[in-house]
């Protein structure tokens, strides 16, 4: 291990133990200290709430999903402990577990129906969902008491005393706060961050993006579950109106207020909007007044203060914080040639894609062989890009198959083609905007089935190792967004050959690019291909097409209309019209 | 077969008013790719409007109306410059979540100055309604549809067959081309979103005198509205259309037949049915993000 890592490393230890003692403190303090109990009744509350909103840090702050209904997966919690340990006679824990269970079960259903459409789907089903259980909790009397609500809730043995429970709920509190904390660096809190960032890139470099979503969905509702039972617990009373859509936007506006990215937020957030509105009583005594408050601060944080508290603040400081740039040299980047006994890295067999009836890509076939550089060329609208997504899984085609090394992967899904060995980066860059270069790539490297060894240093060393493939290890460091546009275009390349990609899909890596950058493209396209993996390249640059392909396919109007050697492709009268135009009309001076 | 036949009348009826505002629903979601949550705030507030000027100012009811429309207006195009243009450049998730900041901001900001009393806002005419054989057509239900139908018309002539209407259509499909072509791209926008919150006022009033006028009536609409259009076939005007009075019916023959407190369930269902079974809706395509 080198020095650096073990300084870091032992930094992260002392931070976790420095962390742990401030808890345990804190927890003791709130449980031995003697408090009023007013504000024994405003912490508890802070407490629970705040376990709440940190589930909305993880589905909207970390994966980009809106929860409108997280008051319900709240109120499943809390009616949970509140029938549990009346009604049913359990235990306080058994009911809570059942609360949390039932949140899961309804957030992850939930999400698997409507997580697959985009975000308004979600926002309107959410509400919907949240509108549903309010009328069930009004109106299933026999069950739910109705609108008069559940009293006498019982607490666990050994924190009956409301302070006893409180150091319980605080305790909750800081453990679940430093699992979400620590989440965005795990692999899963990773692919939270790629899907949020950008979606259909997410689903390209190996990421399950809707078991994400629904991972996301389920766990937001969970910590719902949780914070609910614990709020009742504290309350010993529960009524509908506590779970309603009100309630729900009261826990979004804590997010937004506090910064949706990090619980720290989650904590400012929930803390000022109860004790404000505590210290503002006068809000209160006209119906409306507070809630049309909230309402209004939303826009205004949403306009003015789009990371909220904690974002505003971490912006200043991060360049305290930044992670140093890597001292030691990057490992060299192995890549895969893949099986090789198959001779054909790709085959595409008559397919086709419409859209209504426009035939985009019109019964198309042409093979790939194995360690070539093979170009996909044609005039624009000739069906290159579509071709290229139809073939990475983004469409899904009207017809014909997809060999990949004589595998069909005709009907996977992106995330499965990517875990079958094939990648690909986007004509219009697309990066995962508040990663960081090395975050970025370390994502392509954690794609399923990528035989780079196990654990965090791994991934580290191969994303490193792809980086200096491309010649930005120096940069690893710093948010890619501080990048050039041909530095993008690299970052890109290395995100999708740390995944180990036996075959590369590039769609028109140069555009964009300046003289200079288009030789070092060359250099570099080169310098992949004699490491092993095939490459499928579309490009508009004819000269760079002409330098490194061996072979070349020619699309027009969606049909194939030459595919051979280069050298022989590009002296064929019907491609040289398509795509340069009629021959020029020069006097023959034989 | 009467009751059925009466029933189906009374979901109609229903019916266009979710029809209509789902209508706004869908021309602001084609005009700016955002859904906008306030939409429903809107028939609330266009509805209050009419409280104020019908009942408390005593005006003439047509007076009153073309007011709360003004009103409307007024309100479709400040909300466009404070909320929606600011934000035009950010991804969506900002501009929805601002814009159910503005359903709450409206619809508490009507509950602190007019009190959670639901009002009372009679109807257009002074006849509750004509017997046509068994049915029994209330008047104002009557009135709901025959004004939906006309706006319906109105909707297509001046999409189909007015210079502005293909102006608000190209911005719609593609807003760089639009403004390429010397189309005021900002101007129409602003156009959609007093259109649209015209319509959902003009809904609004109507329902008015068959619901009570109160704070919740804009989110029940907007539910309902919204569940059309996933119904209809999301962005589809037809099927905003279609799917808004099929609820309406299914809604009033659901609270008939199976139960009146779970009603406002019924939407949800058939919602969560399509979004598992058909997520294109009736007539909607499937759409893809270009790659």
């Amino acid at each position: 291990m080198s020095a650096e890592k073990a300084a870091t490393s032992a930094r992260r230890i002392i931070g976790t133990l420095a962390y742990a003692a401030l808890s345990a403190l804190t927890v003791a303090a709130v449980g031995l200290v003697p408090l009023d109990a007013y504000t024994v009744h405003i912490l508890v509350q802070t407490a629970s709430y705040s376990i709440a909103v940190f589930g909305l840090t993880v589905v909207l702050g970390l994966c980009g999903q809106i929860n409108l209904a997280q008051a319900a997966f709240f109120g499943f919690g809390a009616y949970a402990v509140g029938l549990g340990t009346t009604d049913l006679h359990l235990s306080f824990w058994v009911a809570l577990a059942l609360g949390a269970g039932l949140a899961l079960v309804m957030g992850a259903l939930l999400g698997m129906t409507t997580l697959r459409l985009g975000g308004h789907y979600l926002a309107m089903v959410t509400i919907s969902f949240q509108q549903i259980v309010t009328l069930i909790m009004v109106n299933w009397i026999p069950v739910t008491h109705g609108p008069d609500g559940v009293g006498h809730i019982r607490r666990p043995p050994m924190f009956e005393s409301a302070q006893a429970f409180l150091s319980l709920c605080v305790l909750a509190t800081v453990v679940i706060g430093y699992a979400v904390w620590q989440l965005p660096q795990t692999p899963l809190g990773r692919s939270m961050r790629s899907v949020r960032d950008n979606e259909l890139a997410a689903g390209v470099a190996g990421i399950n993006v809707y078991r994400v979503k629904v991972a996301a969905f389920a766990l937001s509702a969970v910590l719902g579950g949780i914070g609910g039972g614990l709020f009742a617990g504290g309350f010993a009373y529960v009524s509908p109106d506590q779970f309603s859509f009100a309630e729900s936007i009261v826990f979004i506006t804590m997010t937004l207020l506090g910064g949706a990215a990090s619980p720290v937020g989650a904590l400012i957030g929930t803390g000022l909007l109860i004790v404000l509105p505590e210290s503002l009583r006068f809000l209160k005594s006209v119906p409306g007044l507070y809630l049309a408050l909230y309402g209004l601060s939303i826009i205004l944080i949403i306009r003015f203060m789009p990371d909220g508290i904690w974002g505003y603040l971490q912006h200043h400081v991060r360049r305290w914080f930044a992670p140093q740039p890597f001292s030691g040299p990057a490992t060299a980047l192995t890549l895969d040639a893949g099986n090789t006994e198959v001779p054909m890295a790709l085959e595409v067999l008559t397919l086709s894609k419409h859209f209504g009836g426009l035939k985009a890509v019109d019964n198309v076939s042409f093979s790939v062989r194995r360690g070539d550089v093979h170009a996909l060329i044609g005039p624009n609208g000739s069906g290159k890009t579509t071709t290229l997504n139809v073939l990475s899984g983004i469409y899904t085609g009207s017809g014909g198959r997809i060999l990949l090394a004589g595998r069909d992967v005709t009907l996977l899904p992106p995330h499965a083609r990517t875990g079958a060995g094939m990648g690909r980066t986007f004509q219009n860059i697309r990066l995962f905007r508040s990663m960081t270069a090395l975050e970025n790539v370390i994502v392509g490297a954690e794609r399923p089935g990528n035989n780079v060894g196990s654990g965090h240093a791994a991934l580290v060393e191969r994303a490193r190792a792809a980086l200096a493939f491309v010649g930005l290890d120096g940069r690893a460091q710093e948010l890619v967004t501080g990048f050039s546009y041909g530095h993008q275009r690299l970052i890109e390349i290395a995100r999708a050959l740390a995944g180990n990609p036996s075959l590369l899909l590039l769609d028109e890596p140069a555009a964009g690019l300046n003289s200079t950058e288009k030789r070092g493209l060359q250099d570099l396209l080169r310098r992949i291909a004699s490491k092993g993996p095939t490459i499928l390249i579309i490009d508009h640059d004819m000269t760079l097409v002409t330098e490194v392909a061996d072979r070349i396919t020619v699309l027009n109007f969606g049909r194939c209309i030459a595919d051979g050697l280069a050298a022989d492709v590009l002296r064929q009268p019907d491609v040289i019209a398509a795509y340069l135009g009629s021959e020029p009309d020069v006097p023959d001076r034989a | 077969m009467d009751l059925v036949l009466q029933l189906f009348f009374t979901g109609l009826g229903i019916g266009s008013v979710y029809a209509l505002v789902a209508l706004g629903f869908v021309l602001i979601f084609r005009a700016t790719n955002v859904v906008n949550f306030a939409q429903g705030e809107f028939s609330m507030v266009a509805a209050y409007l009419m409280v104020v000027f019908a009942v408390d100012l005593q005006w003439p009811y047509g007076w009153a109306f073309l007011a709360a429309l003004a009103g409307m207006a007024l309100l479709g195009a400040v909300f466009n410059l404070a909320v929606y243009y600011p934000l035009r450049h950010r991804t969506f998730l900002p501009v929805i979540i601002a814009t159910i900041g503005t359903s709450i901001f409206l619809s508490n900001s009507v509950l602190a100055l007019y009190g959670p009393q639901p009002q009372v806002l009679s109807g257009w005419f002074e006849t509750p309604g004509i017997q046509l054989g068994p049915v029994y057509l209330d008047s104002q239900y009557l009135l709901i549809m025959v004004v939906t139908l006309i706006l319906i018309g109105f909707n297509f002539w001046f999409f189909e067959h007015t210079l502005l209407g293909k102006k608000l259509q190209a911005t719609s499909q593609d807003k760089e081309m639009a403004s390429l072509l010397g189309i005021p791209v900002a101007t129409m926008i602003m156009m959609t979103f007093v259109y649209s919150a015209l319509l959902g006022g003009v809904a609004g009033i109507l329902v008015a005198p068959i619901l009570f006028v109160s704070i919740q009536m804009g989110t029940g609409i907007a539910l309902k509205a919204f569940a059309a259009t996933i119904i209809g076939g999301f962005g589809d005007v037809k099927g905003a259309i279609v799917g808004g009075l099929a609820l309406g019916v299914i809604e009033t023959f659901g609270a008939a037949y199976v139960s009146v407190p779970y009603k406002d369930g019924f939407a949800f269902l058939m919602l969560v049915a399509f979004l598992i079974f058909r997520p294109q809706g009736m007539f909607g395509e499937r759409v893809a993000e270009k790659a």
